[in-house]
């Protein structure tokens, strides 16, 4: 039996539940946003992810209705939200700072939402309650804020945000504050807890590892504009740009020409003296034109003898050897001078290890194993 | 040892400055009055002894205090009046405070400076310039008479309204300074947090805002409260026949009817209705520290 694919953003009759259209949002001369069109489908779990100043957090604050698009309308639910204040909105928001009331205990900070909708009592009782249950914070209900740990706040801003029953959950950076352990935890719980309710979740972070685990869609941000939107997996197999294949993950990136010799098929000039790169590309280049390769480095093999029968192969010494328990990443050095990354399991005890400094090895990948990018 | 001396300094400092004038005071004012240098009764002689030293003191000006109705009244008085002036500083200084930690931060300096610049200038000049814009013949009744709100000068000098007027501006800074010390600490994120689960601004600055900025409004008011309770300058000079306050009783006491034991009772009893506050007030500062911790 397969479930059901979530994938509403294939789907031509799907209406997004959000729609930036044409947004642009200026600060004085500084353009956060710039003319941005992008649509969120409802029970969706979508990432924005960039460095600091890319403008998610402007996104996100725009959906909550602290600020108003200079140019461009934002749909919820097909409503255009420029009119409508951050009170009215059926969105809530999960502050990176948690912004808990200090003065309130965990108890009334739950229901602090649900008091301002004048809510029969009993039913602020039954809902708090439920919260507390679904973040597992039933036993810290009459303590303050200041008297409990920074994952428990993390857990009480959640349930805060979530008690409303909110058509739209913006988290901003919500677990920053966490270590690292603690976090990976935290991020199953959130899809747990995405799933359970149902609501639409949209998250800013910079962190990938976290934008991948969480999210349905990654949408990678740069200087205001969406550089790409697609699944985790997309994002990280086949990215659209230099730019997304260097922010997601480690990436070895192969300037060059290319010459096309069959069917997507092309071969790329790199280097002066080395033999030519075989590289299968379904985007269309080309003859001449200048490329740029981007291979991870954990679909780069290292081999001590030359293999037979590969589509590429090169001979290198090893630079560096960065040592990550699990796996480790070899620096080797071609003659031109070029370092490509590789990285294996580490299969065998330390002691064991096939390679060491200044070893000559060949390093070789598949056609298929890279992208070609012109930009 | 260095430790020792570090804390003793100050207590010597207290017990010699405020401790032992204030044994003095008390013993004054179970004293007797007498026409004489110093003009009370009994004066400590080494040939009597401590014994009969003692045996000669009484409480009877205490007595005095309750049964002439001057004095409650004018406790009373000076009570209500600093109730009221105190309400009436947090009315004025609550927005400035706000609008101070609101401004934008190159600004919060300066605007802090021109809350305490009055502070240059004498208390008692700032009161008597006071009396010059107060007056029937000052600027305020000359510029309301020029704009033709009014045909007839105000009274406003003598009077309890200029004591008010005066008291809310020479305290105001008290006010002010420990409001504004808690709002600037407010997180603007707490704000928009409570706007996001469904406040109006309104709502948001009731439930959020007041209630942060509590422990410096209970600060604020109990620094304008103590001090105004015992309030001699401003009422003297502003005030008239009938503003009736303890600190004026006190002086008058003292320097007209030359009475140091009555007056010293006075302030005894003075002394001993501000400890009510002052031990709140401490309170306060601590549930604050804790609040902190």
């Amino acid at each position: 039996m397969t479930s059901p694919v979530f994938e509403p953003w294939n789907d031509p009759e799907a209406k997004p539940l959000i729609e930036f259209q044409n947004v642009t949002k200026r600060f004085g001369s500084f353009t956060a946003i710039d003319d941005l069109t992008i649509g969120i489908y409802e029970k969706e779990f979508f990432a924005l992810l960039g460095p600091s100043g890319c403008g998610k957090t402007t996104l996100m604050r725009m959906l909550a209705g602290f600020e108003t698009p200079t140019e461009g309308a934002i749909f919820l639910a097909g409503q255009d939200m420029a009119p409508v204040p951050p009170n009215k909105r059926a969105t809530n928001m999960m502050f990176q700072s948690y912004a808990l009331f200090p003065h309130l205990s965990i108890w009334d900070n739950i229901a602090f939402g649900l008091k301002r909708e004048s809510m029969p009592k009993p039913d602020i009782e039954a809902r708090v309650d439920e919260m507390l249950r679904l973040t597992r914070m039933e036993k810290f209900a009459r303590r303050k804020p200041h008297q409990i740990s920074g994952g428990q706040r993390q857990r009480v801003a959640l349930a805060r945000s979530l008690a409303k029953h909110p058509k739209l959950l913006l988290l901003d950076e919500p677990l920053g504050a966490l270590d690292k352990k603690l976090r990976q935890d935290t991020q199953f719980e959130l899809m747990d807890i995405q799933e359970k309710t149902g609501t639409t979740f949209v998250i800013v972070t910079h962190d990938q590892e976290e934008a991948m685990t969480v999210a349905s869609r990654v949408a990678v941000m740069d200087n205001g504009k969406i550089i790409q939107v697609s699944t985790p997996d997309r994002i990280y197999e086949n990215p659209n740009s230099v730019y997304v294949a260097d922010f997601i993950g480690e990436v070895n990136i192969i300037d060059g020409t290319v010459t096309p010799n069959g069917p997507d098929s092309y071969s790329v000039a790199w280097k002066d003296g080395q033999p030519p790169l075989n590289v299968i590309s379904p985007t269309a280049f080309s003859d001449g034109q200048s490329c740029h390769l981007a291979i991870r480095p954990e679909k780069v093999t290292i081999n001590a003898e030359k293999p037979a029968d590969v589509d590429n192969v090169v001979q290198g010494k090893i630079l560096d050897i960065a040592y990550l328990g699990n796996i480790s990443t070899y620096h080797v050095e071609l003659p031109s001078g070029v370092v490509i990354k590789a990285q294996s399991a580490n299969t065998r005890r330390i002691s064991r290890r096939a390679f060491t400094w200044e070893d000559t090895v060949w390093l070789s990948w598949t056609a298929t194993a890279g992208v070609l990018l012109a930009n | 040892m260095r430790r020792f001396a570090l804390i003793a300094a100050p207590y010597l400092w207290l017990l010699a400055l405020f401790l032992v004038p204030f044994a003095i005071v008390l013993k004054i004012s179970l004293s007797d009055y007498a026409i004489s240098i110093p003009p009370y009764t009994p004066q400590f002689d080494w040939a009597t002894g401590i014994g009969a030293f003692l045996e000669k003191l009484d409480f009877e000006n205490f007595i005095w205090l309750t049964e002439d109705d001057l004095y409650w009244k004018a406790y009373l008085s000076s009570l209500k009046i600093a109730l009221i002036s105190t309400f009436m500083t947090l009315l004025v200084g609550y927005p400035m405070a706000y609008a101070m930690a609101r401004a934008p931060a190159e600004w919060r300096a300066t605007l802090m400076m021109l809350v305490i610049l009055p502070f240059w200038t004498s208390f008692l000049i700032r009161v008597y310039a006071w009396m010059g814009i107060l007056s029937n013949e000052g600027f305020l009744n000359q510029f309301l008479l020029w704009t033709g709100m009014i045909s007839e000068p105000l009274t406003i000098l003598n009077t309890n309204t200029a004591v008010y007027i005066g008291i809310v501006y020479t305290y105001l800074p008290f006010m002010i300074l420990p409001i504004y010390a808690a709002l600037e600490r407010l997180d603007d994120s707490l704000i928009e947090a409570a706007e996001d689960l469904g406040c109006s601004r309104l709502t948001a600055f009731w439930l959020i805002t007041i209630p942060l900025s509590k422990t410096g409004i209970i600060a604020g008011c109990f620094l304008v409260f103590i001090p105004v309770i015992g309030e001699f300058v401003i009422p003297s000079l502003l005030g008239g026949s009938d503003t009736l306050m303890i600190g004026k009783v006190l002086w008058e006491e003292f320097f007209s009817n030359r009475d140091w034991p009555v007056a010293s009772a006075v302030a005894v009893v003075l002394l001993l209705l501000l400890i009510i506050p002052i031990v709140l007030f401490q309170r306060n500062q601590q549930k604050q520290e804790e609040a902190d911790t």
